[in-house]
């Protein structure tokens, strides 16, 4: 597998920059003023109790929410609101809490359709199956091959999703986000749900992603040994505002963190 | 004896096409946004509407080219301006939508168009022809036109097909159709693949529209086509194509066969008045087919973890 795509930024700096944003349905206030942003290379964990407002961050990042307020900063731009198109154009992909795969198709065509924007050849090449766009098939393919053998799903790839059991599904939904060389990687709990040897599995999964190519990840996860152990940077939120940002042990220590986890007698 | 079950097999299977092609309106609606769009029935009747009164004014090939034209731009204003406000909604909330927009266009179509019974006119003879005059004792009694437009229908359902199997289209479609945001979030745009899919649908209301026009003549009525469409559907699956088309056909020629042979037998054993049988057959074999194999004979098994 060939690494993401290089952009501009070097590694360490700003890649993703979310100031001051704000998100509301009807009263109720899912994110409040929250600004913080995600480095190039780094994971960055957004930890936070039930309802903190974690899912609809990632939601803002990559376009399904389109905050009331604030400003979010890809790759050096600017815009109030990003769009999914927009968001997958430039290089965001994401996983979801509650997998969401093409369930009627085999675990290779989901991977498959995470080539969507890296194909280029028009409809009529696509009709005719001949030349630039078998060719264009033959290298994609390739690419997702090599994506099976990361994540050792070989066996099932011609298996229906919706026949394989949540930990390979999980996984496969990473391999569709991976297909699409992003470079940056959102993950909604991708433990959830899994016994200690899946979760094992995926944790070396995504430092592998993370360390071999480069690729930027921002996770939400629940699994408190798992976000110390895999993140360099936390953000925690709590009922939509953010109470704290910095390493995993700064975090560990924060007071207004144990007392949103732990309860603070009133 | 065998000549007139002929006849009428052959005449059910013509009718069958016609089926065929409005039930292939649904599939491709439902497989693309997982909508039963209940306006079908009256995207027939609209385009029919278009296209019989612009050939009053037109050559009739000029007439459908821009009828085609009218459709795309319907399938446009209805993915802006009602399917891209409801991403994400549940299916109940897009069905009630259809159903907004089915008696919109059917009350529109009248305002723009007009409320009588309008012609179309396919400029084939209508008169029908004898078939095989040779190996049957008087022949085989086929509408001309009929055979004409089910050649008609048949390429056009041929080319949509291998549109949307062979190529990137339709995976994008089948991604689509299993998970909105998941397609979402590997960059397909949802709305280009919605407004493919109406236009499309659009088209084929406007073959659909333009045979029933020319059996029947362009009214009211025609929208009511759509209800022949459900068993089609039941029967086909709802999201195969391959099954909107053998199901179109089974139902057409089954209720043809149904009356003819069926009717003459409830006369004779339970003395009944033997007539109708064509309203209730294809519903009660949808029925059957609901009760032992819901998911049609072409449609995803639907696999669900326990």
């Amino acid at each position: 597998m060939r690494a993401p795509a290089d952009s501009d930024i070097a590694a360490g700096e700003i890649l993703l920059s979310i100031e001051n944003v704000s998100l509301s349905f009807g009263g109720v206030r899912a994110i409040r003023d929250v600004s913080f942003d995600i480095k190039k290379g780094e994971v960055r964990a957004i930890i936070g109790p039930n309802g903190a407002g974690k899912t609809s961050m990632l939601n803002v990042i990559n376009g399904f929410y389109q905050p009331q307020q604030g400003r979010i900063t890809f790759k050096g731009e600017t815009r109030t609101k990003m769009r999914p198109y927009d968001a997958a154009h430039g290089g965001i992909a994401r996983t979801f809490q509650n997998v969401a795969l093409f369930k009627g198709m085999s675990a290779l065509d989901n991977i498959m359709a995470g080539r969507t924007l890296k194909m280029r050849r028009g409809l009529l090449w696509q009709l005719l199956r001949i030349g630039p766009a078998l060719n264009e098939e033959i290298v994609h393919r390739h690419r997702v091959e090599e994506i099976i053998d990361f994540l050792e799903i070989q066996a099932i790839r011609k298996v229906p999703v919706a026949r394989l059991p949540y930990g390979l599904q999980k996984r496969v939904e990473l391999g569709r986000a991976l297909a699409m060389e992003p470079d940056l990687l959102l993950l909604d709990e991708p433990m959830a749900g899994m016994n200690l040897e899946e979760k094992e599995d995926m944790s070396r999964f995504i430092i592998d992603v993370n360390d071999h190519f480069g690729t930027t990840i921002a996770l939400i996860e629940h699994d408190m040994g798992v976000v110390m152990d895999l993140s360099d940077r936390v953000v925690v939120l709590d009922h939509g505002v953010k109470i704290a940002d910095g390493t995993p042990d700064e975090v560990k220590r924060n007071q207004n963190v144990i007392d949103a986890y732990l309860g603070v007698a009133h | 004896m065998l000549g007139p079950v002929l006849e009428t097999l052959i005449g059910g299977l013509l009718t069958g096409v016609l089926y065929a092609l409005v039930a292939l309106g649904f599939v491709l609606i439902f497989k693309a946004s997982g909508v039963f769009n209940f306006a079908q029935g009256a995207m027939v009747l609209f385009a029919a509407l278009s296209v019989a009164r612009l050939s009053e004014m037109m050559p009739l090939v000029v007439a459908v080219a821009l009828s085609v034209v009218i459709m795309i731009v319907l399938a446009y204003a209805i993915e802006f301006l009602v399917l891209r406000r409801l991403v994400n909604q549940e299916g109940i909330i897009l069905f009630m939508a259809t159903l907004g927009i089915a008696y919109f266009l059917e009350g529109f179509g009248e305002t723009v168009w007009g409320s009588n019974i309008y012609k179309i006119n396919l400029g084939i003879p209508k008169e029908p022809m004898f078939f095989f005059e040779s190996v049957f004792p008087g022949g085989l009694l086929i509408d001309r036109e009929e055979v004409a437009a089910a050649v008609g229908c048949a390429v056009l359902v041929a080319a949509l097909a291998i549109f949307f199997q062979v190529t990137r289209v339709g995976r994008a479609l089948r991604a689509v159709a299993d998970d909105h945001q998941a397609a979402q979030s590997v960059g397909i745009p949802l709305n280009t693949i919605w407004l493919i899919v109406w236009a499309v649908s659009g088209i084929v209301a406007i073959a659909a529209g333009m045979v029933w026009g020319s059996k029947l003549g362009v009214q009211f009525s025609i929208s009511l086509v759509a209800l022949k469409a459900l068993p089609v559907l039941i029967l086909g699956g709802l999201t195969s194509i391959p099954g909107a088309i053998v199901g179109g056909l089974i139902i057409g020629a089954g209720e043809k066969l149904a009356e003819v042979l069926l009717g003459p037998l409830l006369v004779r054993w339970f003395d009944l008045a033997g007539g109708g049988i064509e309203n209730w057959f294809a519903y009660m074999l949808a029925l059957v087919f609901l009760l032992f194999r819901p998911q049609g004979l072409f449609g995803e098994r639907i696999i669900e973890r326990i």
